[in-house]
C-alpha cells in the first residue's frame, strides 16, 4: 500500500523535479485565515506540507517562526485544533500529504495513544518531532509507525557515517536534511557540501531525501532541488504572513502574500532539473 | 548500600531515573552529547582528572566549606540545632563553581574552544566566567532580560570577568528563556562550543555529572558532621530550583532512611496563584522540555508556564530529573515557599547569624525555621546555605521599602 508521501515523491520524480514542500505555523496570524493560507497551499504549488504545531519553547528554531508560534498560541492554536484544521483540509484535498511538525510536549501531554489515533482520523500522514532523537524512538516513533503514520526523521552535518544507520533505522517517508548546524531560517554556507551531504545519505537509505533549512528563495530551490528529492521552505512563508500584519492582525493580503510566494518558489522547483 | 535497592545508582544507561530524564534533543546535537558522556565516563575514572579536581577545590574554591552551628538561629526557633553547610563561602559566593570546575577541564579535553552558559540569578554565570577567564576561553552567557536588571552586580561581574552577557528579551525574559536561547546557540556553533549548564537537569548526562560535581557537598557534610557529633544529622534541607546544591546535598544521604530530606521549591505569590509561583513538583505534571522529562509547569495543553519567583535562581518551570524520582519515590519531601517567607527567613538569618543568604538559599532556610521548632533538641538540621546573598541586597531593599 502506497501513502500519499510515497505518491507525492513519485509523481515529482516522474515530473523529473524535486518535490516542494512547504511549511507554515498552524494557526498563524489566527485560525481562520491559516486555515485559508492550508487549503491554498496545492494549487500554489505545494507537494507537502508541513503544519507547524506551535510551542511555547522552539529551541531549534529562529526568530521568524518563534514569532509565528506566538501568533498562533496567542490566537488560541491546541492540538485539538490543528487537528481540526487538517480534517477540514481534508474535505477538499484527499491527496496532498501533510505532515505534523513540532516539539514533543504537547503530544505529550495530549498522551501518546490519543494523538496517534485522533491524527490518523484527521488526515495526518507523518511527524517531525524535533526533540526526539533516535535514542528516543520508544516514545512516539515506534508507537507512529504501528499506527500507520510516518516518523520522519531529520538529519544534520553532525549526524556522520558512523550515526546514520541509527538514525535512519525507524525512519520513514522521506529522511528531511537539514542543510546546516543552527535555527530555522539561517544561511546555508555551502550549496555544494549539501549536495555532497545528499548523496551521502541517499548511499544509506532508499527513502527520498528533502532539504531544509536556509532555502529562501526560487533560485535557491532550483539550486538545491538539483540533487535532492525535495526542498522545505518554511520561514520565509512565516515572513510572508508577518509582513502583511496590521497591528498583528491579518488583511486582505495575508493569504495571497504566501500563496504568491508558493507560486513563486514552485517555478524553482520546476526548473531545478532542466 | 550500594546494591539493587540503592537510590544512589541512577542515571540507567539510557539517562534515565525512573520514567525522568533521558535525551531529549535536536539530532544536531546527538553525537556531541553522546561525545561528552563518552569523555566524562573516561575522565571519571582518570586519576589525573580526579586529581586536577581535587586541587582546584582545595586551593582556588576554599574547599571543604564549613559546616557552621547556627547557634542564636537555634535557640530563637527552640527545638533543633541548627547548622549550615557554608557553600556560599566558596570562591564566587555559591555552590555553582563545582561543577564549573568539572565542566571547564572537560571541555578542555575535548578541545572546545568556547564556552556558553545560561544563568538565572547569575551565580553560575560567575563563576562560569570565572573559570573561563582562569582557563583562558571565551565565553557567552545567555541571560533574561528581567533577570540582568533584578541581579545588576552579577551581570557587572560577568562582565569583568571578561563574558559576554546577551539579554534575552523572549517570553518573561528569564531563566527558562536563557536556556531556550543558549541551546540555539549551541546547535549553531556545536563545532567548537561547550554548553556549561548549570544545573542538575537538561539532557543525559548533564544531571548526572553535575550531581557528581555538586555531591562533594552531601559527602563533606557527612563526614563533617559525624567528626562533631559522632553521628549522621537528622535532616537536610535545600533550596531546589533546577536542583544542583539539592542534589549535591542530598546524594549522599539517599540510602540513610534515617535521615529526612527536604527541598524547598519556590511558592512564589503561592501554590493557588495560576502561574504565581515556580513549584513545579508541587504544582506540575512530568513533562518534556529542555533535553529531560522532568515535572514542569504548564497549561492543559502542554504549553510551558513562565512561572513566578521573587529570587531569578528558582525562576525555572522545570527541575533536575533525579528529583522528579525522588518526588515520585517520597525519599525527600519537597515543599513550596512563599516569597514572603524567604524575604523573613532572609532577614532573620542575617540579623541573627550575620549571614546575608543569596534569596534562593533563604528558601531552604524558610523551611528550616518551620521544621526546627517541631524536632527536639537532641536533633540536628543542616541547610546547604548555597549562596550569598550581596547581589540580592539591592532588590531585597526594594521590597523592604528601603531604598526608593
Amino acid at each position: 500500500m502506497t501513502t500519499r508521501i510515497d505518491r507525492a515523491f513519485a509523481a515529482a520524480k516522474a515530473a523529473n523535479r524535486p518535490a516542494f514542500v512547504t511549511y507554515v505555523m498552524g494557526g498563524d496570524p489566527d485560525l481562520a485565515t491559516s486555515q485559508a493560507i492550508l487549503n491554498a497551499l496545492p494549487q500554489a504549488g505545494a507537494d507537502i506540507i508541513e503544519l507547524g504545531l506551535p510551542f511555547s519553547d522552539p529551541m531549534a528554531d529562529g526568530v521568524a517562526i518563534q514569532m509565528g508560534g506566538q501568533r498562533a498560541l496567542k490566537a488560541g492554536q491546541t492540538l485539538l485544533g490543528l487537528l481540526g484544521m487538517v480534517e477540514e483540509f481534508r474535505r477538499k484535498d484527499e491527496n496532498t500529504p501533510i505532515v505534523l511538525m513540532g516539539y514533543y510536549n504537547p503530544i505529550y501531554s495530549f498522551g501518546v495513544d490519543r494523538f496517534l489515533a485522533a491524527a490518523k482520523e484527521a488526515g495526518i500522514d507523518g511527524l517531525i518531532i524535533v526533540d526526539l532523537p533516535a535514542e528516543e524512538d520508544n516514545e512516539l516513533c515506534i508507537p507512529a509507525l504501528k499506527a500507520g503514520i510516518n516518523f520522519i526523521r531529520l538529519t544534520t552535518p553532525t549526524t556522520n557515517d558512523q550515526r546514520l544507520p541509527v538514525v535512519l533505522e525507524n525512519t520513514s517517508g522521506f529522511v528531511y536534511y537539514v542543510s546546516m548546524t543552527g535555527v530555522t531560517g539561517a544561511a546555508i554556507k555551502s550549496r555544494a557540501a549539501v549536495g555532497e551531504a545528499v548523496q551521502r545519505i541517499k548511499a544509506h537509505t532508499d527513502l527520498p531525501v528533502a532539504v531544509g533549512f536556509g532555502i529562501k528563495t526560487a533560485e535557491d530551490a532550483a539550486e538545491i532541488g538539483k540533487h535532492a528529492d525535495g526542498i522545505v521552505v518554511g520561514t520565509v512563508l512565516v515572513e510572508a504572513v508577518a509582513k502583511t500584519l496590521v497591528d498583528g492582525k491579518a488583511t486582505d493580503r495575508t493569504v495571497a502574500a504566501v500563496r504568491d510566494l508558493v507560486a513563486d518558489i514552485a517555478a524553482g522547483v520546476k526548473r531545478a532539473r532542466t | 548500600m550500594d546494591g539493587t535497592n540503592s537510590l544512589r545508582n541512577g542515571p540507567d544507561e539510557h539517562g534515565r531515573f525512573g520514567i525522568y530524564g533521558g535525551r531529549f534533543v535536536a539530532e544536531t546535537l546527538m553525537p556531541l552529547i553522546l561525545d561528552l558522556e563518552k569523555e566524562y565516563r573516561a575522565a571519571k575514572v582518570d586519576p589525573v582528572y580526579q586529581a586536577q579536581i581535587k586541587d582546584l577545590a582545595t586551593h582556588y574554591t576554599g574547599r571543604p566549606s564549613p559546616l557552621y552551628y547556627a547557634e542564636r538561629l537555634s535557640q530563637h526557633l527552640g527545638g533543633a540545632k541548627v547548622w549550615f553547610k557554608r557553600e556560599e563561602l566558596n570562591h564566587t559566593g555559591s555552590h555553582k563553581i563545582n561543577n564549573c570546575l568539572g565542566q571547564i577541564l572537560l571541555a578542555k579535553r575535548m578541545g572546545k574552544t568556547r564556552i556558553i552558559a545560561e544563568t538565572g540569578a547569575g551565580q553560575h554565570g560567575v563563576a562560569t566566567a570565572t573559570v573561563c577567564a582562569k582557563f583562558d576561553l571565551p565565553c557567552t552567557i545567555f541571560m533574561g532580560a528581567t533577570d540582568v536588571e533584578r541581579q545588576m552586580p552579577n551581570v557587572l561581574r560577568m562582565k569583568m570577568l571578561g563574558a559576554e552577557v546577551r539579554p534575552v528579551t523572549a517570553g518573561a525574559g528569564t531563566l527558562k528563556d536563557a536556556m531556550n536561547e543558549a541551546l540555539r546557540d549551541w546547535v549553531t556553533n556545536v563545532e567548537n562550543t561547550y554548553y556549561l549548564i548549570g544545573t542538575a537537569a537538561g539532557p543525559h548526562p548533564y544531571p548526572e555529572m553535575v550531581r557528581d560535581f555538586q555531591s562533594v557537598i552531601g559527602t563533606e557534610l557527612k563526614e563533617q558532621f559525624r567528626e562533631l557529633e559522632g553521628k549522621l544529622p537528622d535532616a537536610v534541607v535545600a533550596c531546589v530550583g533546577g536542583g544542583s546544591n539539592a542534589i549535591g546535598t542530598f546524594h549522599a544521604f539517599l540510602d540513610d532512611p534515617e535521615v529526612a530530606i527536604y527541598g524547598a521549591e519556590a511558592g512564589g505569590h503561592g501554590v493557588d496563584v495560576e502561574n504565581g509561583h515556580a513549584a513545579s513538583m508541587t504544582g506540575g505534571r512530568p513533562g518534556v522540555l529542555h533535553g529531560n522529562r522532568t515535572y514542569l509547569l504548564q497549561d492543559a495543553d502542554g504549553q510551558i508556564l513562565e512561572g513566578h519567583s521573587i529570587s531569578a535562581g528558582l525562576d525555572y518551570p522545570g527541575v533536575g530529573p533525579e528529583h522528579s524520582y525522588l518526588h515520585d519515590t517520597k525519599r525527600v519531601t519537597y515543599v513550596p515557599i512563599t516569597d514572603n517567607e524567604a524575604l523573613e527567613a532572609f532577614q532573620l538569618c542575617t540579623r541573627m547569624e550575620g549571614i546575608i543568604p543569596a534569596l534562593e538559599s533563604a528558601h531552604g532556610l524558610a523551611q528550616v525555621i518551620k521544621l526546627a521548632p517541631t524536632l527536639g533538641k537532641d536533633k540536628s538540621v543542616v541547610l546547604c546555605l548555597s549562596g550569598r546573598g550581596d547581589k540580592d541586597v539591592e532588590s531585597v531593599g526594594k521590597y523592604l521599602g528601603l531604598l526608593k
